[in-house]
């Protein structure tokens, strides 16, 4: 109770002071308030968060009208609202039963899957040797390839048409997935930065122990190396899934249009067809978009793994 | 073998045979599939070729002709125009985001990602979905627009907005750059900031001071990746505008117009003269950034007066 009355006293005399002084006491209060670090950071952190919240959402509106507008009948695909009312399948089964889209996932899964096992192998291989072995000019030839990240592919694309040309192989698969079992140097790069960290004497104890350099590389340094793997894993796939230069270079065949080359081909013929063109784009964006989370739980995991080991 | 051969030296010619046998996939790619192929484009680029016939040697002519061809002018123009908008955008923007991201608040995990999503998305479904969004009449873009009571331009028709419209597209796909500036801000040590608030100084010169010199090296590699991309534009503006470049060829970027020479008039000569040129292109422009960053890029050790 005297706690009370005594807070009772406290409230009369400030509503006494802002009733006699109410500009100095508003500006006091504000200042006190203000000077308060808390509270600064949490109108900066709402702040923040209004202005990143409407960034992300000029992001996704895109992505949620494409995802609403798969699931609409023609004629509504076409009106201005938001809601699939009533939901259907209609455009999927324009897209899949029609329109054969299955083939093109076909045919775009296997490229990439080739193309994802030749990069990810080669590259460490590769990448193995310039970070563990000590050989004439093994410097200079590190140098030329990072030197090769920078080279436009343009410049070599004629030549190598030419190449595949030569061999048959337009019009096949081959030449879309087969130049990644050469190493690409990004790859290369960013594997050996990461084959740096594993300490040497791990190397050299399995040595002693009468380990092949080849069953090093296999059983220690790809096992150690689970998150730089990942990493380029999720770019090669990407990278293959949604090439379009090479496709439209080498594949004339439209059995064996990948889903990039589909789309294009797509858009020319239905471009009108708004409910099936957001469905096929749907289709051709998710597999990369689910690998990525799948791919993102397991870097943090190999970050948890490889910080219990240390 | 043992009797003349010391085992240092069988040792270190084992290494040297078991090192090049790791590294053959990707010696044999690089003769293969770069270095015989830069040296053979070069050789091209002085012949006429149409793929089905033998080259025969011009010279330099293919060079002199592109110096009277309007239509490599008009692409360049293009992609010129086109880089020197996109990059500043994408770079200001991704910056901006980035330096809010960095900051500790509630769901940044889940806006990181949001962010990123597009970066996923390839040269087709990406041209596809801009093609909709961006429809003067039923795109979602000038539906907010009308929301507002403006009149949204004809994006894709109006020659004026061909160049506009895809840096619009670029800046929605800019997460890359954003996760590389993160990655930056975080190597930033929090001590500095403090010292200077007791100091007195405000976000702005903390920002000037603090923040920009030490992520001035990821600001400088994503310019020149920016740069570069910007340069080799091809699959979503091939999308947009087909090889022929849209409206009065307004969206003709410099690859789209060598990938006409080469696989649609099969003048191959002509176009590994256009690669060239756009090679030595990039390779100034980023000798210009490399050159440049003397001034304004700051690393770690190098003491500043």
């Amino acid at each position: 109770m005297g706690l009370l009355r005594a807070g009772g006293a406290a409230v009369n005399q400030i509503a006494t002071r802002i009733l006699t002084h109410p500009r100095e006491t508003l500006q006091a209060t504000w200042k006190q308030w203000w000077s308060h670090r808390r509270l600064q950071k949490i109108a900066l952190d709402l702040l923040t968060l209004v202005v990143l919240g409407s960034g992300a959402y000029f992001v996704l509106i895109p992505l949620i009208w494409m995802i609403t507008r798969s699931f609409m009948r023609l004629e509504d695909a076409m009106s201005t609202r938001w809601i699939p009312n009533p939901f259907t399948l209609e455009a999927y089964y324009k897209i899949f039963v029609e329109d054969r889209f299955y083939l093109y996932i076909r045919n775009t899964a296997f490229v990439t899957i080739m193309g994802v096992i030749g990069a990810t192998l080669s590259s460490a291989l590769v990448a193995y040797g310039f970070a563990f072995f000590r050989f004439w000019g093994r410097t200079a030839l590190f140098m030329i390839l990072l030197s090769t990240i920078m080279l436009p592919g343009e410049v070599t694309m004629i030549p190598i048409y030419r190449i595949f040309y030569q061999l048959g192989w337009v019009n096949t698969f081959l030449p879309l997935f087969v130049p990644s079992f050469f190493a690409p140097a990004f790859f290369v790069f960013l594997l050996r930065q990461f084959f740096m960290s594993i300490p040497q004497d791990l190397i050299d104890a399995a040595r002693i122990d009468g380990a092949s350099s080849f069953r090093i590389w296999w059983q220690i340094v790809l096992p150690l190396s689970r998150p730089a793997l990942l990493t380029v894993i999720v770019f090669s796939f990407v990278g293959h899934w949604n090439d379009l230069l090479n496709p439209l270079i080498y594949i004339s065949d439209s059995d064996k249009y990948t889903l990039s080359l589909a789309l294009l081909a797509y858009k020319n013929l239905y471009f009108n067809y708004v409910n099936a063109m957001m469905a096929a784009t749907l289709v051709t964006i998710l597999p990369c978009v689910l690998l990525y989370f799948l791919a993102q739980r397991a870097f943090t995991e190999g970050i948890i793994t490889t910080g219990l080991r240390g | 073998m043992k009797a003349w051969i010391s085992p240092r030296w069988r040792r270190i010619f084992g290494e040297n045979l078991t090192g090049y046998a790791f590294i053959t996939p990707w010696l044999i790619g690089f003769l293969g599939f770069t270095l015989w192929p830069m040296m053979y484009s070069f050789y091209l680029s002085l012949t006429k070729w149409d793929v089905f016939n033998p080259p025969q040697f011009i010279g330099l002519e293919n060079y002199f002709r592109l110096l009277h061809d309007p239509t490599f002018w008009k692409a360049l123009r293009n992609t010129i125009y086109f880089t020197s908008l996109a990059v500043p955008a994408q770079i200001t923007v991704a910056l901006f985001i980035a330096l809010l991201l960095n900051r500790s608040i509630p769901g940044r995990g889940l806006l990181r990602t949001i962010y990123y999503l597009p970066t996923l998305i390839g040269g087709a479904p990406l041209g596809v979905l801009w093609l909709m969004l961006l429809h003067h009449r039923t795109g979602i873009i000038n539906r907010f627009l009308a929301f507002f009571g403006i009149e949204g331009p004809a994006w894709l028709i109006d020659p004026v907005w061909v160049i506009p419209s895809v840096v619009l597209m670029t800046i929605w796909g800019v997460g890359g750059t954003i996760v590389i500036f993160l990655a930056a801000l975080q190597g930033v040590p929090r001590e500095l900031y403090e010292a200077a608030e007791i100091d007195g100084a405000g976000i702005w010169a903390r920002f000037r001071y603090i923040t920009l010199p030490i992520i001035s090296p990821a600001l400088f590699f994503n310019i020149v990746m920016a740069v570069i991309g910007s340069m080799k534009v091809f699959a979503p503006a091939y999308v947009l505008f087909t090889a022929q470049g849209g409206p009065q060829e307004a969206g003709l970027f410099y690859v789209l117009y060598l990938y006409r020479k080469a696989f649609i008039s099969f003048e191959m000569g002509y176009a590994s003269a256009l690669a060239w040129v756009l090679f030595f292109l990039i390779l100034t422009l980023t000798l210009l950034i490399f050159k440049s960053s003397e001034l304004w890029v700051y690393y770690e050790r190098e003491v500043r007066r």
